[in-house]
């Protein structure tokens, strides 16, 4: 995938992602609605034409909630590159098929042209002409990724 | 490579059956998961989108309805009734809003013990570690595939290991340990690791204190953690591998708060003596046992909160507000002034039961204090001690608990 | 001619210093004014009128519709109350830390309201003062803005039914069930601009609590104001709720009324209103069986000790089959029930108790109902919609009927127990 950057700094929180009072729905759009809403309030404005977030470290730092990584993907988010992340945040991310990189976010800017796949071993910042190194990501991970999700994952294992 | 082992290496090795170190990717059998109202909905919904019609094993599964209890909205009361059904149509044990909040309800009604391997739809599932339980927070949709077929997939994590010496100092609890030790080695230093904790201290401190120090682990990104009290099963091996070792010696930590807005931004009590507070609260799963009300209650007897401060209690259960009752500890602290809100989350995750206004400061016992974590992105939020809240609204600003004096020394810190 | 007045013609004659009769308008100024979390709104209008309050001693605020807040803008409408009850010097506002509740209770049992009052509140339920004598209405929010600003407010005399009522309740059967049987009687507007005296000695034998319940729904019959004959309980109470400086009034023995009711209260059995109107009246033996999700016990109509007593009695000993919600009417009313050890049967029996509050009753807050659900509740509103979900259904019902429902898990009499008992010997 290609896109243009959204950039973040540290520590951005379950809690900044989609605030707990928003979660209690199973509708994907009212968690959209609500995404970044405390931390960036023309998130939605940036989201319609840049479909890549920069961030620095520990990103989703905080709850387990899976609607965390569900509010970003349902509101156009295509792919997270961030310097660390947190634990279950990662894995929510990878389990609802929203892909994530971990890399040197530093040098990216913000509204840099990226292009990422999963399984790639490197970030191409078009706009700075670099190539970051991306950390290996286990292959479940990858297989997990390629299908779109778990549940997707799951489903054609299952046949 | 075949060495000795850390307590997470050996419950995974035991769970997948192989032998498996840090870094391995494994399959284990899970022994025990459990799902709350906030996100069970969404693991139920990832079940069915499975395929799901039966779970793997409904013994193995508890509901517990703890976030947004009694439902505040239509929303949640919609949710929560899904739940129930699917409990019902499963065969799944289904605690009902008001029993107390979910980590609790695990440990106390004996749904946890050491070397089980327990999934919870929650980051503070790790605090089944004070009994020896290998326990971390997954997805929704993590746990609807744990449900569907009993196993999951493991990343063997890496270990460190937090030896605590010696003895606590009057007025300090095992809250001012564990906000010291994050203060120490950072938000994310844990982050995809086991903590293990060592020291004497844990064989003379109730479950209720090694509870408090295992809830907090995901704080600095941990996985999960280990309170390896003497009598703990399984014991980690002589020659196991640790990523990183830290020494804390308990007679240099002092009362402490996380500064708002992340649970690494550590002061001792006095560098923040005489912040105002607008809004106390004592409970969640780190600090609503018997044990912390008890503290708060010997501190605020015959007291009344300062003007201008609302205190919030919230028992981390229905057994512990009984034993409240019993004890006279619930009187006390409402002849005192405190409000006490049904045993649940609502608080901490700011569903309901005390948001604070904008601009308003929020001292509590919970182990959060992101922006926006009680319900408003214009709040601060301070973590502290029981005691250092029992001391602070009794003044209404920020108070060092040692200058109460002998009412605010626990059991665990008298032999020295 | 000669004729004599009613309760509502002697108190407004007095308060508008001349004699006046029903149909007539007067302009008083009320002894006190209360309102709740709306004050923040109030507050707003307020301001564009003046900056000062006219009698800072007058007004009475308690915080008890959606405490302790759920949510920032709530949290927000409390910091806008507690601002300015500092800047006006309010002495009787009743913060989260100041042993308050619901706002209908706090004005009786902290002697605000007295025989011979004239109390308005910025809330519906305002009549429940009138338990004790006072002539007491609920007016809105921008009315109660220029009340605070010029201490006056414009009323018409209403005209009065009357509502005689002697006998005795029979075991299990309650205030509630008696108003929930005149509500079917006289129609959800059937009291409508009227006041509702209560009077005869059915209701000198019930505590004031019991008329509190009484009165707090005569707004559920449009009423607008409803009161009961003050008598040597209302002084008790009175007294400890310190009130002082008080005259008592009454209607005369020859006043004229719009119309009389007796009702024998030997006549009146457990009794719910159906979904979803309040009028919608049956003996609960009617409907029993009736499956439910919820029981929610508490409200300004039942949250006092006496009704917590009577549903503990019911409860102590056994498990709820479904959620219940307890909700005392005040702290003092909580921390009494604690002393006496019914917070220990309701937790012990699976009750849910929340802090004192309206909390259920408005939905604002805990126990809101989910699609297809159906709760019964000692509340005072079962509109569609009242307790959450448009598509929930509301019973409500007396705190013996609420408790007994709620360790079936269905609709059920406690009365029929006890009484095959007597009836068969």
């Amino acid at each position: 995938m290609r896109g243009k950057v959204i950039k973040y700094g540290d520590n951005v929180s379950t809690d900044a992602i989609i605030a707990g009072k928003y979660t209690k729905t199973l509708k994907v759009q009212d968690l959209a609605d609500h995404a970044m809403e405390d931390l960036d309030p023309d998130f939605h404005e940036k989201v319609k034409t840049r479909r890549i977030i920069a961030a620095g470290t520990y990103f989703g730092c905080g709850s387990s909630r899976e609607q965390a990584p569900t509010a970003l993907k349902a509101a156009g988010i295509e792919c997270i590159l961030a310097k660390e992340f947190a634990r279950i945040f990662y894995r929510n991310a990878i389990n609802v098929g929203l892909c994530v990189a971990q890399c040197d976010t530093s040098r990216i800017g913000e509204e840099d042209e990226i292009e990422f796949s999963p399984g790639d071993r490197c970030v191409k910042n078009h706009t700075t002409k670099e190539e970051i190194p991306v950390a290996k990501m286990p292959e479940i991970m990858v297989d997990i990724l390629a299908a779109g999700g778990v549940v997707p994952y799951y489903r054609s294992r299952q046949e | 490579m075949a060495g000795g082992k850390t307590v997470a290496e050996k419950i995974l090795s035991a769970h997948s059956g192989n032998d498996v170190y840090a870094g391995d990717i494994c399959f284990c059998e899970i022994d025990r998961m459990m799902a709350h109202d906030a996100n069970g909905p969404m693991a139920v919904q990832a079940f069915r989108n499975m395929g799901g019609k039966k779970v793997c094993d409904p013994r193995k599964i508890f509901f517990i309805m703890d976030h947004a209890c009694p439902a505040p909205y239509e929303r949640a009361a919609n949710l929560q009734k899904m739940l129930r059904d699917f409990a019902a149509e499963q065969g799944i044990a289904f605690y009902e809003a008001g029993e107390g909040v979910c980590h609790q309800l695990m440990i106390e009604r004996g749904h946890a013990h050491a070397g089980e391997l327990i999934l919870g739809t929650d980051s503070h599932t790790c605090t089944y570690g004070a009994v020896g339980a290998f326990a971390t927070g997954v997805g929704a949709t993590d746990m609807g595939a744990s449900m569907l077929t009993g196993r999951n997939w493991f990343k063997v994590p890496e270990t460190i290991k937090v030896v605590l010496k010696g003895a606590l100092m009057p007025g300090c609890s095992a809250k001012d340990i564990i906000l010291t030790v994050i203060g120490r080695i950072g938000a994310a230093g844990a982050n995809y690791k086991s903590v293990e904790f060592y020291g004497e201290y844990l064989d003379r401190c109730p479950l209720a204190d090694r509870m408090t120090i295992a809830n907090m682990v995901v704080e600095m990104g941990g996985k999960c953690g280990f309170l390896c009290f003497s009598g703990m099963e399984p014991k980690a091996d002589p020659d196991a591998v640790y990523a990183a070792e830290w020494e804390i010696n308990l007679e240099e930590v002092v009362p402490c708060v996380a500064k708002p807005h992340m649970v690494d931004n550590y002061a001792p009590v006095t560098e923040v003596e005489g912040t105002k507070i607008d809004v106390a609260f004592l409970g969640s799963c780190t600090n609503g046992r018997i044990e912390d009300l008890r503290i708060a209650a010997r501190m605020l007897k015959g007291r009344h909160v300062a003007p201008g401060v609302r205190l919030i209690v919230t028992p981390a259960s229905r057994e512990v507000m009984l034993l409240a009752m019993r004890e006279g500890i619930a009187e006390e602290l409402m002849q005192a002034g405190a409000i006490f809100f049904t045993q649940g989350c609502g608080v901490c995750v700011g569903t309901h039961g005390g948001v604070p206004a904008d601009g308003e400061v929020a001292l509590s016992t919970a182990n959060r204090n992101f922006k926006g974590r009680m319900g408003n992105s214009k709040a601060f939020i301070y973590l502290a001690s029981p005691e250092t809240v029992a001391a602070s609204v009794l003044t209404g600003v920020i108070t060092d608990p040692r200058q109460l004096g002998g009412v605010n020394e626990r059991e665990s810190n008298q032999i020295r | 001619m000669g004729m004599g007045k009613t309760f509502a013609e002697k108190i407004l004659s007095r308060k508008a210093g001349r004699e006046v009769r029903a149909g007539d308008i007067v302009v008083v100024s009320p002894d006190y004014c209360i309102s709740h979390e709306n004050s923040a709104s109030i507050c707003t209008t307020f301001s564009s009128l003046t900056d000062r309050v006219w009698d800072p001693s007058k007004i009475v605020i308690t915080l008890d519709h959606t405490v302790p807040a759920p949510a920032p803008e709530y949290a927000n409408g409390h910091a806008v109350i507690r601002r300015f009850a500092k800047e006006q010097g309010l002495c009787h506002f009743y913060d989260l830390n100041c042993h308050g509740g619901i706002c209908h209770q706090i004005i009786c049992q902290e002697g605000y309201s007295a025989p011979g009052r004239l109390i308005v509140g910025a809330d519906s339920h305002t009549c429940t003062a009138g338990a004790l004598g006072a002539f007491a209405t609920g007016i809105g929010r921008s009315e109660m803005a220029s009340v605070w600003a010029c201490g006056e407010i414009w009323l018409k005399v209403p005209e009065t039914i009357r509502v005689y009522v002697t006998g005795r309740l029979k075991p299990g059967v309650c205030a509630k069930d008696f108003i929930l049987y005149l509500a079917g009687l006289l129609g959800a507007g059937g009291a409508g601009y009227k006041c509702l005296e209560f009077d005869g000695p059915g209701i000198g034998r019930m505590t004031v609590a019991d008329r509190m319940t009484l009165c707090n729904m005569g707004i559920e019959m449009d009423a607008k104001a409803a009161v009961c004959r003050p008598d040597e309980k209302t002084e008790k109470y009175l007294q400890e709720a310190g009130a002082s400086d008080y005259t008592a009034i009454w209607a005369d023995e020859d006043a004229v009324y719009k119309r009389t009711l007796e009702i024998d209260l030997a006549d009146i059995v457990p009794a719910v209103a159906k979904p979803s109107r309040v009028d919608n009246y049956a003996p609960a033996r009617e409907v029993q069986g009736e499956e439910i999700d919820q029981a929610f016990i508490g409200a300004c109509t039942n949250g006092r000790i006496e009704d917590l007593r009577a549903a503990a009695a019911v409860l102590a000993g056994r498990q709820v089959a479904v959620r219940t919600i307890i909700m005392p009417a005040s702290c003092k009313v909580l921390e009494q029930a604690l002393a006496e050890g019914l917070i220990q049967t309701f937790v012990a029996a699976g009750c849910t108790v929340m802090p004192p509050g309206c909390g259920p009753c408005v939905g604002a807050s805990g126990g809101v109902l989910g699609d297809g659900e159906c709760c019964i509740s000692t509340s005072n509103r079962n509109f569609v919609g009242r307790m959450g979900s448009r598509r929930s259904r509301v019973y409500l019902a007396s705190p013996i009927t609420v408790a007994a429902s709620a360790l079936e898990g269905e609709i059920s009499c406690w009365e029929s127990e006890e009484q095959n008992g007597t009836e068969d010997f």
